[in-house]
């Protein structure tokens, strides 16, 4: 059984105009140990997707509705607030893009350690701490019992979010969600942050839904992609399969808006042109279509269905990609 | 890694509050420590009025009327020939505790009406604001007259009638500090760390809002200590013979021209509590803020 059990997950926010289906049909599974990237441009679902999972939609306006979402065997959308409560920070947790604001600026770092530590797993003040230094010297940084007195704004980006990673991680989790946890970090931090990620959840066999719109970090990283566009996931596969193999009109764009340094020939950055769909809207046909280049004339009249190509690979796209394709 | 270079192992742990560090930062701010030792002082006095005044506060010597000050009568005498600093000293009793009490006051109703509103939005926000606009509709000095006359000119009612008043102001405040830090990403961490409503709105909402809080406190306190002054000048509030800093300055005035003196020492000394509160919400305000401590201690300063 799959750690996490998604199927037809609808989230909607009532506004004046109508309601804004944010996501609209996701389903996929994360198995356990596993790290699944989701991808996709800003108002995609991605982000709002990962707070369904956690269920921290503020509600209303929010509404959260799925054919199933479960959470090792646990129905998430049947549980109280108060069950949900518990489950988040010491089963699931969650970091977050801007590690400048995800800490508290008035409470010490130690403070908001240790209380993660102290709520969940009911350690007392002298253990929490000491838990909270080996935590923080486990995510690399240093004289780590002298910083449990220091402050969020003493400290650089990269570390912050360090500390973020060790508060999410403090109780084991099962599950961390990343949202585009190193897009607000320069490069070379990037790239520590997603190597400790890494061997930290590989180490605890946990499970990772990485959000981000960055293409390079999600092949260094993940096993799985999702790609996701107007709230749905346009198509899915293992991250090999889906890189060699682009099959969806949106994936191909991703791909050729994004710069590759290995070398493989000198070429254009092909920017998507045009603005993703409102999602207020129904949409009846593939929501990528007025910005696709590849679309073929069916595409006009019907829907795309999921189409398989095997090994766990899919795409809702009627054109015929070949490896190799390229947006032109 | 670089953790082993430390020897901060042979240390005992140090992990102090943040309390402990914002009272440490307070007397980094001069102004804000006067204001701070003046208050203390005026307080004291006030406080211990009984042992330190020199004379009966209402006893009445009508030839020592209108005395200059002198060694005798530091402040000089009044029209009944009462000493003045005897009588600075009980009206601060007065004037001072009003302050407390409407701050006290003003705390207990403003703020938790403030964050719940903020943080509940929606219907209860709807409700709660209205009921704040219809406060604030009123001018604070006139509905507090109307209030004192409602419930007659007693100094527990000026103290009710003022914290009625001020509470609003303060709902208001909080709530809209509430708006702004409730989107703050570290309260959706927090949330999603696990945190109860009540931790947020204690441990996060509240603690952000501190130095506001604080500033508009010492606000309040300032504009009770006037408003009772007022209240009394008008009649409403101390009843003669009991002293009052507000009360002695309206009878004061109309010596103004003979007597100087008994207009100078309750306005200046109402002048000098003000201005020593604001000073010192200034340096709280900063005190319990780590992100203005103008000293970075030594902790992941070389980060």
């Amino acid at each position: 059984m799959s750690l996490l059990r998604v199927r037809n997950l609808h989230t909607r926010f009532a506004t004046d105009r109508g309601d804004v289906r944010a996501v609209n049909g996701v389903s996929f599974d994360l198995e356990e140990g596993e790290i699944l990237g989701l991808v996709g441009e800003s108002g995609s679902g991605k982000s709002v997707t990962a707070l369904s999972i956690m269920r921290l939609v503020p509600e209303p306006p929010g509404r959260i509705s799925a054919d199933s979402l479960a959470f090792d065997g646990r129905e998430l959308l049947a549980l109280s607030e108060a069950e949900m409560r518990e489950e988040r920070g010491s089963s699931m947790a969650m970091i977050f893009q801007d590690p400048m604001r995800s800490l508290n600026p008035v409470l010490t770092i130690g403070r908001q350690m240790t209380e993660v530590l102290r709520r969940h797993q009911k350690l007392d003040g002298a253990a929490a701490k000491r838990r909270a230094i080996e935590l923080l010297e486990t995510v690399g940084i240093p004289s780590a019992e002298k910083r449990l007195g220091a402050y969020p704004h003493q400290f650089s980006g990269g570390m912050r979010q360090r500390v973020m990673i060790a508060i999410a991680l403090s109780c084991n989790p099962r599950l961390l969600i990343a949202d585009e946890a190193t897009t607000a970090l320069d490069v070379t931090i990037q790239a520590q942050i997603v190597d400790l990620v890494k061997r930290l959840t590989r180490e605890r066999g946990t499970s990772v839904i990485w959000i981000s719109h960055d293409l390079g970090v999600v092949a260094g990283l993940c096993d799985k992609v999702n790609v996701m566009y107007a709230g749905n996931v346009v198509e899915s596969g293992p991250i090999r399969e889906l890189f060699h193999r682009p099959s969806h009109g949106y994936t191909l764009g991703l791909m050729g808006s994004t710069p590759r340094v290995d070398g493989t020939g000198v070429r254009r950055l092909t920017p998507i042109e045009g603005m993703p769909p409102s999602l207020i809207e129904p949409i009846p046909l593939c929501p990528f279509l007025p910005r696709c280049r590849v679309s073929i004339p069916a595409c006009q009249t019907v829907s795309p269905e999921r189409r398989d190509f095997g090994s766990d690979h899919w795409a809702r796209c009627l054109a015929d990609l070949k490896p190799g394709d390229r947006a032109p | 890694m670089p953790s082993k270079m430390t020897d901060t192992r042979t240390r005992p742990l140090q992990f102090r509050g943040s309390l402990a560090l914002a009272v440490q930062q307070f007397p980094r701010n001069r102004a804000a420590t006067v204001g701070f030792v003046i208050l203390f002082a005026i307080c004291f006095a006030a406080a211990f009025a009984p042992w330190v005044a020199p004379y009966d506060p209402i006893q009445i010597k009508l030839s020592m009327k209108l005395k200059p000050p002198s060694f005798e009568h530091l402040m000089g005498t009044d029209h009944f020939g009462r000493d003045v600093f005897s009588r600075m000293l009980w009206g601060g009793r007065t004037s001072l505790s009003v302050g407390l009490l409407v701050v006290g006051f003003a705390f207990m109703l403003g703020v938790p009406l403030g964050l719940a509103s903020g943080y509940f939005g929606g219907k209860v926000d709807n409700a709660l604001m209205r009921l704040v606009d219809a406060f604030l509709t009123f001018p604070p000095l006139l509905l507090a007259v109307a209030l004192v006359g409602l419930l007659g000119p007693d100094i527990k009612n000026v103290m009710l009638a003022l914290g009625l008043v001020q509470a609003p102001i303060l709902a208001r405040m909080v709530r809209g500090s509430t708006l702004a830090v409730r989107e703050d990403v570290y309260v959706t961490a927090a949330r999603a760390l696990g945190a109860s409503p009540l931790r947020i709105v204690l441990s996060h909402l509240l603690r952000n809002m501190v130095s506001p809080i604080v500033v508009q406190l010492t606000v309040v306190f300032a504009a009770a200590v006037v408003s009772e002054a007022s209240l009394s000048f008008l009649g409403f509030g101390t009843q003669p013979p009991a002293p009052s800093w507000g009360r002695d300055m309206s009878e004061a005035r109309r010596f103004l021209a003979d007597a100087p003196w008994m207009f100078l020492a309750p306005t200046s000394i109402i002048a000098v509590c003000v201005l020593s509160i604001n000073f010192m919400g200034d340096g709280l305000r900063d005190a319990l803020d780590p992100r203005a401590w103008r000293t970075r201690r030594s902790v992941g300063a070389d980060a």
